[in-house]
């Protein structure tokens, strides 16, 4: 009973959150829009490999390479992490301390505004996805029921471990105020290893298998490939997800409980 | 058993320093220069059931810093602390649902969005159920009068408004200890009465131990018997208020209005003469001395009007702290 009634309280205080969260992303719809139009990355490298005529040195189709660059475009949409920037601004300008005296671990604050903002990205990335197929029309595909749904599931897992990877970053301010510095190091493996700028099939194997010991490969080519409809070891592409989620999570847990002990409340 | 017990608590910073200049700069990119500082050192008190004590003291005298120890939020460096039962460091759940701290400014508060909301999540977060938290919103509401307030972005709150919000947030789960932090800095004077009325009304309707930091003296005079003065991290005095206005100020300060004027040195032997215009003259005077001398001024001089009383304590307080640091 007890059990029962704690899952009901977090459930409501994860919709409360989600709701004000919502309604503050709400306010800021023009940051939203331009977030996502920032986010046009795959798009634009599509575009670039079909320009260049160098698919098929690779061995990718035309439909192939645009299957996953539109599919890597909307995995990369409900992917987007900011939580070192806003981390960092919380704890140098004293808005942590607030969030640290109340009972709920701040982290699920700062993962619930990520998925507020997924939320009001939605449409937006509807408009986007409807217009390129209307301008467009050999670039639609449907993909079928199962696929989609573990593409759901793979999603919200790929936005978790980038989520976790981040957050694990973030623990530097505990430390050095400055964890955003970090992020900006951590753009360069993620463009390159998790097949954003280029599918991973067209990397030198070596590479290709440095990448797959890295979480970068799970949290965009794989959901990619998933929902464009492409081989893909799908066992294997869940249970690296899962193994890198409780990894991050475990030294995540680890960091806090040493870093909280740093904490020096400043701006307040 | 005390809400609040502190003992030999001490906390040091590291704290790192830079030499002005492109010498000072190149230098501290290479080799960081690292002192401590002892902000908190070796304090002991304790504070009972529904006390509302004033901890008082300049500017980095160790306030904040003890403050934010007794709430959890930073770790001592030595020392041990129990609040409410409970030892702050290790965050649990009960403690924090029995604790607020109030940062003045410092904002729990979405700045975009109305207080409502927060309020609401605040609800959810401490287990409120939706009719409970409406009745303390209302009971809170109406003892701070907000009311349409509330539904108006943070943003566009005055700074008053603002505090008022800010208290709702801090105080809707009802902690039974409360530590605040300069809760009217920056306030006009309404709302400073306004807030010291509301907490004086908390205090009397839950029993609340409240422990009030502020550079305000109205605020610890109208609210607390008791303070801590605290100095360079170490608690000077802890006892009432005047107590420290017998210890500080061991004159009182004697106003008279003569129906003519009589020169500045014939009041020379009753005592200090802080003023003299003419027919006005403001004098200090030891207590020791204080009856008999106010009855031979009476004798010697044609007084209109006699006014007697404590030098005010900003100002006794404010030469003590001058003469701490140099």
């Amino acid at each position: 009973m007890k059990i029962i009634n704690r899952l009901i309280s977090n459930i409501r205080v994860a919709r409360a959150l989600l709701i004000t969260q919502y309604a503050l992303m709400i306010e800021y719809r023009a940051e939203i829009i331009l977030w996502a139009i920032s986010g046009l990355l795959p798009l634009i490298m599509l575009g670039i490999w079909q320009e260049a005529g160098i698919s098929k040195t690779f061995g990718f189709s035309n439909e192939w390479l645009a299957r996953y660059f539109v599919s890597a475009f909307v995995v990369r949409q409900f992917t987007a992490v900011w939580v070192m920037v806003s981390f960092e601004e919380d704890n140098l300008e004293g808005r942590l301390s607030p969030y640290l005296l109340q009972p709920i671990m701040p982290f699920w604050r700062y993962f619930i505004s990520h998925i507020a903002e997924q939320l009001t990205r939605l449409p937006i990335v509807i408009i986007f996805i409807v217009s390129l197929f209307a301008l467009k029309t050999n670039l639609i595909w449907i993909p079928d029921i199962f696929r989609t749904a573990l593409f759901l599931v793979a999603l919200f897992l790929s936005f978790t471990v980038r989520f976790l990877l981040h957050w694990l970053f973030s623990m530097v301010c505990f430390w050095n105020d400055r964890a955003s510095a970090i992020e900006r190091l951590l753009l360069l493996p993620y463009l390159f290893l998790s097949g954003l700028v280029a599918p991973l099939d067209s990397f030198p194997a070596s590479i290709r298998s440095f990448a797959m010991v890295t979480p970068f490969p799970y949290i965009l080519s794989f959901p990619s490939k998933l929902l464009a409809g492409h081989d893909v070891n799908i066992l294997g592409g869940f249970l690296a997800l899962f193994l890198w989620g409780t990894t991050l999570l475990l030294l995540s847990y680890i960091f806090w409980k040493k870093g909280i002990k740093n904490y020096s409340a400043m701006g307040a | 058993m005390s809400k609040i017990s502190v003992r030999s608590l001490t906390k040091n910073f590291l704290i790192t320093e830079k030499v002005p200049g492109i010498k000072g700069t190149i230098k501290h990119f290479f080799k960081r220069r690292r002192r401590k500082v002892v902000a908190v050192d070796q304090v002991n008190f304790d504070i009972e059931h529904g006390e509302i004590v004033g901890f008082i003291g300049s500017n980095g005298a160790g306030k904040t810093t003890t403050l934010k120890m007794l709430c959890g939020l930073i770790h001592p460096s030595s020392g041990s602390i129990n609040v409410a039962g409970y030892q702050p460091i290790r965050r649990q759940r009960n403690f924090l649902s029995q604790i607020t701290l109030v940062m003045g400014q410092k904002q729990q508060l979405i700045w975009d969005l109305p207080p409502l909301d927060s309020l609401r999540v605040n609800a959810a977060v401490y287990g409120l159920s939706n009719k409970e938290a409406n009745k303390r919103i209302d009971e809170l509401a109406s003892m701070l009068d907000l009311s349409s307030e509330l539904s108006r972005p943070v943003r566009k709150l005055s700074l008053g408004e603002r505090m008022k919000a800010e208290l709702m947030a801090a105080l809707l789960h009802r902690p039974s200890v409360l530590f605040l932090d300069e809760p009217t800095l920056g306030l006009d004077i309404n709302s400073q009465i306004r807030v010291r009325q509301f907490l004086s009304e908390y205090n009397n309707k839950y029993g609340a131990t409240i422990l009030l930091t502020s550079h305000y003296m109205g605020d610890i005079t109208s609210l607390c018997k008791r303070v801590l003065l605290i100095h360079r991290g170490n608690i000077f005095h802890d006892g009432s208020l005047i107590q420290l206005t017998q210890k500080l100020a061991p004159s009182r300060c004697v106003k008279i209005e003569l129906t003519e004027p009589i020169p500045e040195d014939s009041f020379r032997p009753f005592g200090e003469i802080l003023q003299y215009k003419g027919h006005l003259i403001r004098l200090l005077i030891p207590r020791s001395e204080l009856a008999l001398n106010l009855s031979s001024l009476l004798d010697k001089f044609p007084v209109k009007d006699l006014e007697v009383t404590d030098p005010p304590i900003e100002e006794t307080i404010g030469k003590l702290l001058k003469a701490g640091t140099t």
